[in-house]
């Protein structure tokens, strides 16, 4: 057995002792014990990757390749590279999380917990995917979990979210599926057989007209998931209404399919589209940004003034990918990684602020500095990484993007760019302004007095996912190093 | 011509064999142990569906008017699951409602007479078997609707079904006999060599192709289609939407892919248009109906304007692709059926309020119930994705982009309407749900053999290999 394929077995095999589980104390241990052993996995995997890498300079390593579809040439085709590893890692430590944070789930817990998993299954099998239809596959797996645990374990207008949310999605999933159609039909262009293979295809010099046709189909089919302005708006109805462990993974975890998608698929194998149509969707992204931050400060409800800002700094991602650059492309994949980790944290985090006080009303909190110390300060420090300060891996990222994006000495990417970096002081004005609002000031309310503690589970899940923002902050470089590496192959590709 | 050619008939022969059985049966069981023609029924078509998976070799008697290859076989042996799985799922309703009034026997013998139907029309070799089984196959269906004696709408259904039928297959004989005029054989074999496309001809293919529509229930001709489901005992609507639309999608199949190949340039163009309209209608319909026969009905609708991507190309990659689909729809479909019948049996109740909170008190039921609409929307890992994926595939390959991005679109909006009822089963909760219930023996078999046709087809890939392997005697 590959280390590789494990990734979707240990879940399947988590799920499969769920079913007999009862309750949910025997639930929550098994998912527990699942998600440990997955996230032990990651870790083993990194090693296991760096010692690999030193001796193999393929693309993939890890590579394991099964026939599956003979006469479609569809096969069961997995590996890793830098990115997907690092991806790998940030979804085990976010699912773990996720099953601390959720360690009071009274309602169906045994439903909560298997739907939690296949979700998890459908992001680890998009990550190791280098087949184009197993990763729509995946794609959908991870997709359809969401309608089921927003809409039983959700709060507020969750009906109508779950159904938007899954609608958007499965309709840009569908799109997709007519770009990888397109994208398959034009593998042979080269004379060779017809494949679903990433890396066969990328050798193929897919006729221009093709690429100009189904880029945009693959570009918007990934990044409605990724946020995209305008197919956002699924975004901050479904994450208010969502439960906490599912808003965490899925801002956490889930947008992140978009960003790798348009980079492993997108701009991989239709480089000449992605080039033809950069400063279209370059525009779509930056309004994004801006769009994004703004709508941030208006809001009151701490869920939409995440979601808003989780829009923003994901359109981020998909500037910096559009810039078709080594340094931004770095910078997107570590906003990937950071965002994943920050906005995880901030969800963890409003979820334990909800669950004390029954409110997420920025303006009927007050002075919860006083009242729950930990929660607050941990507050503090993730909003200090989410406007980007130097030492958080929030700095780092977009570092590396505007740098990127503003080697670019054509007029449109620096106004771009000029524009997009002025999101980041919009970003400081909502980050401070809940922060004063919220944690500083007098109390407001009198019952807001004994709140409860904070549990130990809560604070394993916070300090799971504090460890890895501090640590790509402070320690950035093999992050860096692993990433630039896995990038060569990419970069060479599109520029060519 | 010896007595060991009659073997390539021996699925009809066993068949014909069975219903005589019963009729002798029916004589001897005496008058307080009348359900034990139901287990007899049962048992009988699970050997004779067994004994189906004995492979035939691929050869043609009386003349060229029967015939039968391997895929031809394949497809009996998938109308004949799908048989076994109806009667399972309807065992217990035979067993309460029907068989005290002593109509027990005239089911099962009708409804084997019908499958014997379209056994003949599928093996046919000319248009005057292909008509024979035709009717064979519908006549007795038109009883078996209007089954339910004490309910009007029953009776209703039956009228509507043998009228529009009539019609149907008045039209479509109509159309066969322009195809006579302008070849001058019924042989499919002699019309190959000689159609061309001439006014008659086309007006004939035309025709033709509008009788098949209604028993495919094709927009424009799927009017009776609600209204006959909604009427017919659940287990009748099961049969028409799964068996009889497979049926008549598998010879409209072979005929334009043989018979009319030559005519290809004017019945791809009937069939883009028609696909697109089958399935908007299909689907849009679908969106506001309450009452689960007519939601199924509608769905049943828009999944043949599907399958009509895989016809569209007409190549071996279409047929197998259609197979596919059907043998996968076959399952989808059947499980979704089974749940409403299995629900309404019980409590009498068929419409999708009826069914908010069904989780939380039937939690089995309503696993199979979102698998087949997981099936039937197209959501992976289950079958009903790889069927969908591979029709889109098929339609791809030819270049139909346009049309492959309609049924993307579609898909989506079924999906809307699949979700409604998972939202009313597991993210609903209400005081009135229905209580639990057990299912007796044969439903759980019956709906267990669908799931498990759903969770393996897709991921199981040499099911798909066979089909692709067997496609191409048709050619």
């Amino acid at each position: 057995m590959d280390i590789i394929s494990l990734f979707i077995i240990v879940p399947l095999l988590t799920i499969l002792v769920l079913v007999f589980t009862k309750g949910l104390k025997q639930a929550r241990i098994i998912s527990m014990i699942g998600s440990i052993i997955q996230f032990g996995m990651a870790i083993n995997l990194v090693f296991a990757y760096f010692k690999e890498r030193a001796v193999n300079d393929a693309i993939m390593v890890f590579t394991k390749d099964v026939v599956w579809y003979e006469q479609f040439n569809i096969h069961y085709n997995i590996g890793v590279d830098g990115i997907s590893v690092a991806l790998l890692l940030l979804t085990t430590i976010v699912v773990l999380a996720g099953v601390f944070i959720s360690w009071k789930m009274k309602d169906l817990p045994k439903e909560f917990f298997i739907s939690l998993i296949v979700l998890s299954i459908g992001v680890y099998g998009f990550f190791i995917s280098l087949d184009l239809f197993m990763m729509f596959v995946f794609f959908e797996i991870a997709v359809i979990p969401m309608y089921l645990l927003i809409g039983i374990w959700g709060s507020g207008p969750k009906e109508h979210s779950a159904m938007k949310l899954t609608l958007m999605l499965m309709g840009a999933s569908a799109v997709l599926l007519v770009a990888i159609l397109g994208i398959y039909f034009n593998s042979n262009a080269d004379g060779g057989p017809l494949t679903f293979n990433i890396l066969e295809i990328a050798q193929v010099n897919i006729p221009i007209e093709a690429q100009i046709i189904f880029f945009p189909l693959t570009f918007i089919g990934f990044a409605v998931i990724g946020a995209l302005f305008p197919f956002h708006t699924w975004s901050p109805d479904g994450h208010a209404s969502a439960p906490t462990a599912v808003s965490m993974l899925h801002a956490g975890v889930l947008m992140k399919l978009g960003g790798y998608g348009i980079f492993r698929v997108a701009m991989f194998l239709l480089p000449e589209g992605a080039l033809y149509w950069s400063w279209f969707f370059i525009i779509l992204a930056t309004i994004g940004v801006i769009y994004g931050a703004f709508a941030a400060i208006k809001q009151t409800d701490l869920k939409y003034i995440n979601a808003y800002s989780s829009v923003s700094h994901l359109s981020l991602v998909l500037f910096a990918l559009l810039m078709l650059n080594k340094t931004a492309w770095n910078g997107a994949i570590i906003q990937s990684l950071s965002h994943g980790f920050m906005t995880a944290l901030f969800f963890a985090l409003i979820g334990m602020i909800y669950e004390r006080t029954h409110t997420r009303d920025v303006t009927k909190l007050g002075g919860l500095l006083k009242v729950i110390p930990f929660i607050s300060v941990i507050y503090v420090i993730a909003g200090l990484a989410s406007l980007g300060l130097p030492g958080f891996s929030g700095f780092i990222a977009e570092m590396n993007i505007f740098v990127g994006a503003f080697q670019h000495d054509n007029m449109f990417y620096r106004v771009a760019t000029i524009i997009s970096v002025s999101a980041i002081l919009v970003t400081a004005v909502y980050i401070l302004r809940v922060v004063g609002i919220m944690l500083m000031g007098p109390v407001k309310n009198e019952a807001y007095l004994n709140l409860e503690k904070v549990t130990w589970y809560e604070k394993t899940g916070i300090l799971l996912l504090l460890i890895p923002i501090v640590g790509i902050g402070v320690a950035p470089l093999w992050l860096s190093n692993m990433i630039l590496e896995s990038l060569q192959p990419f970069i060479q590709g599109v520029l060519q | 011509m010896n007595i060991g050619s009659f073997l390539l008939m021996r699925q009809e022969i066993l068949l014909l064999a069975i219903i005589l059985l019963l009729i002798i049966c029916e004589i001897f069981i005496s008058q307080n142990k009348k359900s034990s023609i139901i287990h007899l029924a049962i048992f009988l078509f699970g050997i004779h569906t067994i004994v189906g998976f004995f492979a035939i070799e691929e050869s043609e008697i009386f003349g060229g008017m029967f015939r039968t290859n391997g895929l031809i076989h394949f497809f009996k042996n998938v109308l004949n699951i799908g048989v076994l799985i109806i009667l399972l799922q309807s065992a217990d309703w035979l067993q309460e409602k029907i068989v005290h009034e002593n109509r027990g026997t005239e089911f099962f013998v009708l409804l084997f007479s019908s499958l014997l139907g379209m056994y003949f029309m599928i093996s046919s070799g000319d248009f005057l078997m292909f008509y024979l089984g035709l009717e064979l196959s519908m006549l007795p269906v038109a009883a078996l609707a209007a089954y339910e004696t004490t309910q009007r709408k029953s009776s209703e259904a039956g009228i509507k079904l043998i009228l529009s039928s009539a019609l149907a297959s008045g039209v479509s004989l109509f159309g066969i006999s322009m195809l006579y005029a302008t070849t001058g054989s019924i042989y499919f074999n002699d019309i190959i060599e000689v159609i061309t496309a001439t006014n008659l001809s086309i007006l004939g293919l035309i025709l033709f192709f509008a009788g098949l529509g209604f028993k495919i229930s094709l927009v424009p001709f799927h009017f009776w289609t609600a209204d006959v489901y909604e009427g017919a005992p659940i287990s009748i609507a099961s049969y028409l939407s799964v068996i009889s639309k497979g049926a008549a999608i598998f010879i409209l199949m072979i005929l334009l892919f043989t018979v009319l190949k030559p005519l290809m340039h004017i019945w791809e163009n009937i069939i883009y248009v028609i696909a697109v309209a089958t399935m908007f209608i299909g689907n849009l319909f679908a969106l506001r109906q309450q009452n689960m026969k007519r939601f199924l009905a509608f769905s049943s609708i828009a999944q043949a304007g599907f399958i009509l991507l895989g016809l569209i190309i007409g190549n071996q990659l279409g047929a197998a692709t259609v197979v596919y689909f059907v043998l996968v729809y076959v399952f989808s479909n059947l499980a979704a059926f089974g749940v409403v019948q299995a629900i309404s049996l019980r409590t009498g109740k068929e419409k999708m309020s009826d069914y908010e909170g069904l989780y939380r008190t039937n939690p089995n039921l309503s696993l199979v119930m979102m698998l087949a609409l997981f099936s039937l929307a197209g959501i992976p890992p289950v079958a009903g994705f790889f069927g969908k994926f591979f029709l889109f595939t098929a339609a791809a390959s030819e270049g139909y982009y346009i049309l492959v991005f309609i049924a993307v679109v579609n898909v989506t909006i079924s999906l809307y309407y699949y979700l409604l009822v998972v939202r009313a089963m597991f993210l609903r909760q209400s005081d009135t749900a229905i209580p639990f219930f057990k299912n007796n023996l044969y439903m759980r078999l019956g709906l267990i053999i669908a799931v498990l046709g759903i969770l393996i087809l897709g991921i199981y890939s040499p099911v798909y290999d066979y089909i692709y392997e067997l496609s191409k005697n048709i050619l």
